[in-house]
């Protein structure tokens, strides 16, 4: 019960910060320079004045501001993002066309990234006053430090320039009309540029997390009583420091979802990968605002959810937590 | 202990804090020794690294000198990530002082105000800003700022939270300061520190934010950055490696000193809680 009217009460908070963005969208179109119609039609002001004056009409611009609200909020609470006049189709259809590779490489960098940055974490803690612990750190302050774009640059440059090992461009290969077994294997070598790019600098972050959670979690009181029970220093280190240290390591993680939206953005747009980010790239490059902002609302709603859904998970792993959202 | 010495005991923080000079030192020199525009074509193009006198980076696809680019960007970097912060922090501290010393209803609106802007994926908002806004300085400026004030406000906050009923502040209320005085006179001071550490780390974001802005062709035309060079070197990167690899080094290392820096005013500022390391 209790439950049931926490995912109640959090759907509606992120409902009102839809809403937020739906009308933070609206005003941005506002202020745009040039006339609204003209960046709805993805031009700068250069369209043939029927054009529009039609568009005008369509799109309500002769009504007063609150009524242009309404209907811009109304269409998008409907699915109706609009139109992309440069690609000549409906923004939501072009989003959800892109939409299985940015989750597919997102995904894997996530998964990637948090296992890895756990490992490394762990092992960081385990070693506070030895070399080898303080080199993990000074790795992963430097993979923090680096340009997401570089080093996605840089391991084309070594990877499939000098020692043609992987694919640098793509999704899968062109003309190749692979399928089954044949065409996952394509695609997976193609992913393995971008999503270790796109882990890196999230290992780095989720490496330090995990060494400050771990370190924190050291310091209890159940630590002391498992030490002066005589348990093995490793048992400890895994049983009870290590499980405690997780769960807030996963939430930060969740947290992390719009970092990750970013770096997506930048790792497609190396990588020719066909997804959201990519689509943006390319909806920048075009000035059509239209498809930008439909993306922007769309990346925000997907990190709201991903939020949400770590929110749950977190509460249902962890029975202590009891409370309002 | 002087804060220098405590400073110091951070070998990491040195090693940063030298980095950082020889960047400001770039920075300084870049009108010296390439008082020509950086645009300026000045040899013939995709001349490689370490070739000809000179040129010791190369030139780029209009033939421009690598080293004055890279020289007069370090100029825009620091400009850049320095008075973004600072607008960031002009934006965050009184959101976060309001929020924690009133309390109640105002600090419920204003931490779900700064809620607001912390879900939002805040490359993607940065993108849509200056995308609008047109690509300038300013508008760089400003949306890197809008995108990075949430932590600091929420930093705040939760330091006037924790002072705003400490003695002195209950005293300073007896003898019937204002609460404005309160604020700034009492207990602001007394968040400085945390508040530098937060700083010193946003300028390194910001470096980062501002770079991949250009990056995409979100730079200001007028200006040569380092983000730009690597945007713009990109479709030639199997030919001319060197042209992306040099600006690349010089965010790199100049975001890895801000950090290390950070961490030892950490260390240095509060002496208490400084981690085992």
């Amino acid at each position: 019960m209790l439950y049931a009217r926490l995912i109640l009460m959090r759907l509606l908070k992120a409902a009102i910060v839809l809403l937020m963005i739906i009308v933070f969208n609206f005003v941005l179109i506002q202020l745009a320079p040039g006339d609204p119609a003209s960046i709805l039609a993805g031009e700068a002001g250069a369209a043939d004045e029927a054009f529009i004056a039609q568009l005008r009409e369509q799109f309500g611009l002769d009504q007063p501001m609150y009524v242009q609200l309404w209907q811009y909020v109304s269409g998008i609470a409907t699915l109706d993002f609009g139109y992309s006049y440069r690609q000549q189709m409906p923004v939501l259809d072009l989003i959800l066309d892109r939409l299985p590779a940015t989750l597919l490489l997102t995904g894997t960098a996530f998964v990637l990234s948090l296992g890895l940055g756990i490992l490394a974490g762990s092992m960081a803690a385990m070693r506070v006053k030895k070399a080898s612990g303080s080199l993990i750190m000074a790795l992963a302050l430097v993979f923090y430090a680096t340009p997401l774009f570089w080093v996605a640059l840089m391991a084309v440059v070594l990877f499939s320039v000098y020692l043609d090992w992987l694919p640098a461009y793509g999704m899968f290969t062109v003309g190749a009309n692979l399928d089954g077994l044949a065409f996952a294997w394509d695609v997976a070598k193609h992913l393995v540029l971008p999503a270790t790019t796109l882990g890196l600098f999230f290992m780095a972050i989720y490496t330090r997390m995990t060494r400050t959670s771990m370190l924190d979690a050291a310091q209890q009181d159940f630590v002391k009583t498992a030490k002066a029970k005589g348990l093995h220093p490793r048992l400890i280190q895994r049983r009870h420091i290590l499980r405690n240290a997780l769960l807030p390591i996963i939430t930060l993680a969740g947290l992390q979802a719009g970092q990750m939206v970013g770096g997506a953005i930048l790792t497609e747009t190396v990588f020719a990968w066909p997804g959201i980010g990519r689509l943006m790239y390319e909806a920048l490059m075009q000035r059509d605002y239209n498809l930008l902002l439909g993306i922007f609302f769309f990346s925000s709603a997907l990190v709201i959810a991903f939020n949400i859904i770590t929110d749950l998970v977190y509460r249902l792993a962890d029975p202590r937590i009891k409370g309002a959202a | 202990m002087s804060f220098f010495a405590r400073f110091a005991q951070n070998r990491g923080a040195l090693v940063g804090l030298i980095i950082l000079w020889a960047i400001i030192a770039m920075a300084l020199l870049a009108p010296v020794l390439f008082p020509d525009s950086p645009w300026r074509m000045v040899q013939r193009p995709f001349l490689a690294p370490f070739e000809q006198p000179g040129f010791w980076l190369g030139t780029d696809t209009m033939g421009r000198n690598v080293a004055s680019g890279l020289m007069h960007g370090a100029w825009v970097s620091l400009l850049i990530g320095l008075v973004s912060t600072m607008v960031a922090l002009a934006i965050g501290v009184p959101i976060g002082a309001l929020a924690g010393y009133y309390g109640g209803l105002v600090d419920d609106g204003l931490m779900r105000f700064t809620e607001f802007f912390q879900t939002i994926p805040n490359f993607a908002l940065a993108i849509v800003l200056v995308a609008i806004m047109q690509p300038s300085v300013t508008s760089i400026v400003l949306a890197i700022a809008i995108v990075s004030w949430p932590p600091v406000a929420r930093l705040v906050r939760a330091e006037f939270l924790s002072l705003r009923h400490r003695e002195y502040v209950e005293a300073a209320r007896l003898v019937g300061q204002s609460n404005l005085t309160i604020i700034l006179r009492q207990i602001l001071p007394n968040t400085l520190s945390p508040i530098i550490v937060l700083a010193s780390l946003m300028v390194a974001t910001a470096i980062l934010l501002e770079s991949a802005l250009s990056f995409l062709g979100l730079g200001d035309p007028n200006v040569m950055s380092w983000g730009y060079m690597i945007g713009a070197a990109r479709t030639v990167i199997r030919q001319a490696w060197w042209l992306s690899f040099f600006p690349g080094v010089a965010i790199l290392l100049t975001v890895l000193a801000l950090n290390l820096v950070g961490e030892g005013l950490d260390d240095a500022l509060n002496p208490k809680l400084a981690r085992e390391r």
